[in-house]
């Protein structure tokens, strides 16, 4: 079926009159006949049939303006005579005024997250607010405002909502006009439990034991010469235990969090090909806890105690020959994607050999993780002069008493040697359980 | 590596281009014999000579035009306007032929003209010779347009400029003639296109060009003493323009304020501005700040003048805005 449309007859032309049909519904046309009259805003003329048929249906009066680009009439075949009209004469090209359309300012229309329909224009005026019923909970997104008011949210706390399934009715807003902004979604997710989430989480990750270079100790003891790496690695270790009166702690962290959150960045950004590793989250959750205990980001060189203002976190690579320990630079000043891939390039050419002096030479803190050997947990000795050092073990899928409950989840110990020269038991316990926060609280390092 | 002032580098670069390149010519107003206005060609007829270091009548237009023409003959000429602000006399010049003989031609002809020069203000010259013109040569296709701010960059730039097929309107940070920074000897350049992450940093990005971005510097060591880390992006190039630098930066700081001596109106940040949030909006937690001239030409009185441009207090209040530090 062809439709036959109010033509626009020159620039300036927005509507054109009806004024007369010069064909009936039923009458047979051809191509080029003359079917209606219409006058502009400066002339008359016809409107002529664009292809043979029947005039199906006339959808105006005559002496009725429409816009241009409305539909006016149908042709077709002599059998869709009268039936099957399209829905309505609405203009199909140009349609700058809608004067019919209602004003689109119904609130739930500019909800771009509330379910559509579900909700009440307006909240009645003693809606709770920051009270989470069951049926709120249900919905995707409740909107507990008072009065009706709009949600107001920054886009980047929009989607950090929709993609960890926070309800935002329940968080408080302190930017302009009571507008949700990224520092309140860490303030809420600090202080929330995270939800158990024991059926969905992932399975402890399992890297390629890459790095595995464990020497064979020949059967018979023949002697075997020490590589030069080793040798320094050696001297300093030494040094390190002869000098440094080393004392530890330990801890016990949650990862169910962090290894759904990995999870959820890893389905993301399988399209640009990163993969964010447990290491990278450890990493970047170290240097936010140093960025906020900065006593542990310290030296002990000559008996004094050098303050470091830079983040630069040593990764121990295990290498044919030895052990070296790359730096990322500003730690805290790089997003997880950016240690991430730093991490991953530094550690490829720390295999290769192709690291350059100014990457491993320095460095704040040190991690070594052997979480990817099977470990309960470990002790690392100290990389001086630096003040600690964190060890991090395997990823442990166990019970756990959560709430009161055994569940099912995800454990991963970690210790810390210190220099007690440097520092108290003290600051190291409340160091780690900073780290400990930052790791089981995983939205915080997106958000840092 | 060797320090030298914004003015050597720059001279610096076209000297051993001219060495290297017999076909690369110099056209300017005083630019020979006096050594130009502001001493950036000084020396060099003596080097090169007066048929390769031209000094001409005061005409913007006609000088131009005769540039054109022998960029068009294969040459490689650069061009001093004595301000920017003279270049409105030969604004027909460029929009009309330089930026778009390539493209009427079909790309047979190429118009390998630079044209370079003081741009913007801050030492009182007063509203006719006090433009910022980044936006508006930005505006048309056919032109590259640069603003480099450090001396290294600015010896790598005009290199890249020289060498570029067709024309690159240069627009020096006037009043930064005489800061000093590390340039390198030798021959490099410095592509288009490409901004530099002068500092880095995770909880706001600023982004400027020219003298602004040391302002932002500066505003940067301010902020870091209340513990906040800026990243500052100098743009360098206007056009080609760096989106990606930009935009990874925003995603990782969520924050942005652009710095700009220009109008606000149809001008660069509007564009830097417009371009975060289509690329960058579901980063975003705060509206991205504009902070630029006053909407008035400048003003001569140095009070004025000082008020009608950005200041260093007018951006840590926009930072402010956007860390939602007013609230707190």
């Amino acid at each position: 079926m062809a439709e036959v449309i109010m033509p626009k007859m020159g620039d300036a032309m927005e509507e054109g009159t009806l004024l007369k049909w010069l064909k009936n519904p039923g009458d047979e046309v051809a191509e080029g006949d003359p079917i209606a009259e219409i006058e502009t805003d400066k002339v008359t003329l016809e409107i002529e049939a664009a292809e043979s048929g029947f005039l199906t249906n006339t959808l105006v009066e005559e002496g009725d303006t429409v816009p241009i680009g409305t539909t006016v009439a149908t042709i077709g075949g002599e059998d869709e005579v009268g039936k099957g009209a399209p829905e309505s004469a609405k203009p199909v090209a140009e349609a700058d005024e809608e004067p019919e359309e209602p004003a689109a300012d119904a609130p739930a229309a500019e909800e771009a997250e509330a379910p559509a329909g579900d909700e009440p224009a307006e909240q009645p005026e003693t809606a709770p607010v920051q009270v989470a019923t069951a049926e709120q909970e249900a919905s995707a997104e409740p909107v507990a405002r008072a009065d009706g008011e709009r949600l107001r949210a920054s886009p980047l706390v929009k989607r950090l909502a929709s993609e960890h399934s926070i309800d935002l009715g329940q968080v408080n807003g302190s930017g302009p006009g009571g507008r949700i902004v990224k520092a309140d979604i860490a303030d809420f997710v600090s202080g929330k439990t995270p939800a158990p989430k024991a059926a969905a989480a992932a399975t402890p990750q399992q890297e390629p034991a890459q790095a595995a270079s464990a020497a064979k100790v020949p059967a018979e003891g023949a002697s075997v010469e020490i590589s030069k790496m080793k040798q320094r690695t050696g001297e300093r270790m030494a040094e390190s235990k002869r000098d440094i009166p080393h004392f530890y702690v330990s801890t016990v962290v949650d990862m169910s969090a962090a290894l759904d959150f990995r999870k959820q960045s890893n389905a993301s950004l399988e399209e640009s090909g990163g993969k964010v590793s447990v290491n990278d989250l450890v990493v970047k959750a170290t240097a936010l806890a140093l960025a906020d205990n900065p006593t542990i980001n310290r030296s002990y060189v000559n008996d004094q105690l050098l303050q470091h203002d830079s983040i630069d976190i040593n990764i121990a690579v295990a290498v044919d020959g030895g052990l070296i320990a790359p730096f990322i630079p500003a730690a805290d000043q790089k997003s997880l994607g950016a240690i991430s891939r730093l991490a991953k390039d530094l550690g490829t050419r720390a295999r290769e050999g192709g690291l350059k002096p100014n990457e491993y030479q320095g460095g704040t803190f040190t991690i070594s993780n052997l979480g990817m050997f099977d470990v309960d947990e470990f002790i690392a000795v100290i990389n001086p002069p630096q003040a600690a050092i964190l060890a991090v073990a395997s990823v442990r899928e166990q019970p756990l008493v959560r709430d009161g409950r055994v569940v099912v989840g995800h454990q991963m110990k970690i210790t810390l040697a210190a220099d007690h020269r440097a520092l108290d038991g003290a600051e190291v316990a409340t160091f780690l359980q900073s780290v400990k926060h930052y790791l089981e609280h995983p939205m915080l390092l997106a958000l840092s | 590596m060797p320090v030298k002032t914004y003015r050597d580098a720059l001279r610096a670069a076209m000297a051993e281009e001219m060495q290297r390149d017999e076909s690369v010519v110099l056209l300017g107003e005083d630019i020979g014999v006096y050594g130009g206005t502001h001493l950036v060609t000084n020396g060099l007829i003596d080097e090169f000579g007066p048929k390769r270091v031209i000094d001409t009548p005061i005409s913007e237009n006609g000088f131009t035009g005769a540039a054109i023409g022998m960029a068009m003959a294969g040459m490689k000429p650069v061009v001093e306007m004595m301000t920017w602000n003279f270049s409105f006399q030969a604004a027909d010049q460029i929009i009309q032929n330089a930026a778009k003989l390539r493209y009427f031609s079909g790309g047979q002809v190429h118009v390998p003209l630079v044209i370079r020069g003081p741009n913007g203000g801050g030492v009182q010259l007063s509203a006719q010779h006090t433009h910022s013109l980044e936006g508006f040569y930005g505006h048309f296709p056919g032109l590259k347009v640069v603003s480099p701010v450090t001396p290294e960059d600015v010896k790598g730039m005009m290199l890249e400029a020289i060498r570029d097929p067709d024309p690159v309107i240069f627009l020096e940070a006037g009043a930064l003639y005489g800061t000093k920074g590390e340039v390198p000897d030798g021959d490099y350049t410095v592509g288009f296109g490409k901004a530099r992450v002068a500092r880095e940093g995770a909880d706001v990005t600023l982004v400027a060009y020219g003298r602004q971005v040391n302002m932002l510097l500066r505003v940067a060591e301010e902020l870091a003493k209340e513990g906040v880390q800026a990243e500052v992006i100098d743009l360098r190039s206007i056009r080609p323009f760096d989106t990606e630098t930009i935009i990874e930066s925003v995603k990782k700081t969520n924050r942005a304020v652009v710095v700009q001596e220009q109008w606000r109106w149809f001008s660069v940040a509007s564009e830097v501005a417009a371009l975060i949030q289509e690329h960058a909006f579901d980063y975003l937690d705060a509206p991205v700040e504009r902070v630029s001239g006053a909407e008035v030409p400048a003003p001569y009185a140095r009070n004025l003048e000082v008020a009608a441009f950005p200041s260093e207090a007018n951006i840590l209040e926009a930072v402010q805005r956007v860390l939602y530090q007013e609230s707190k």
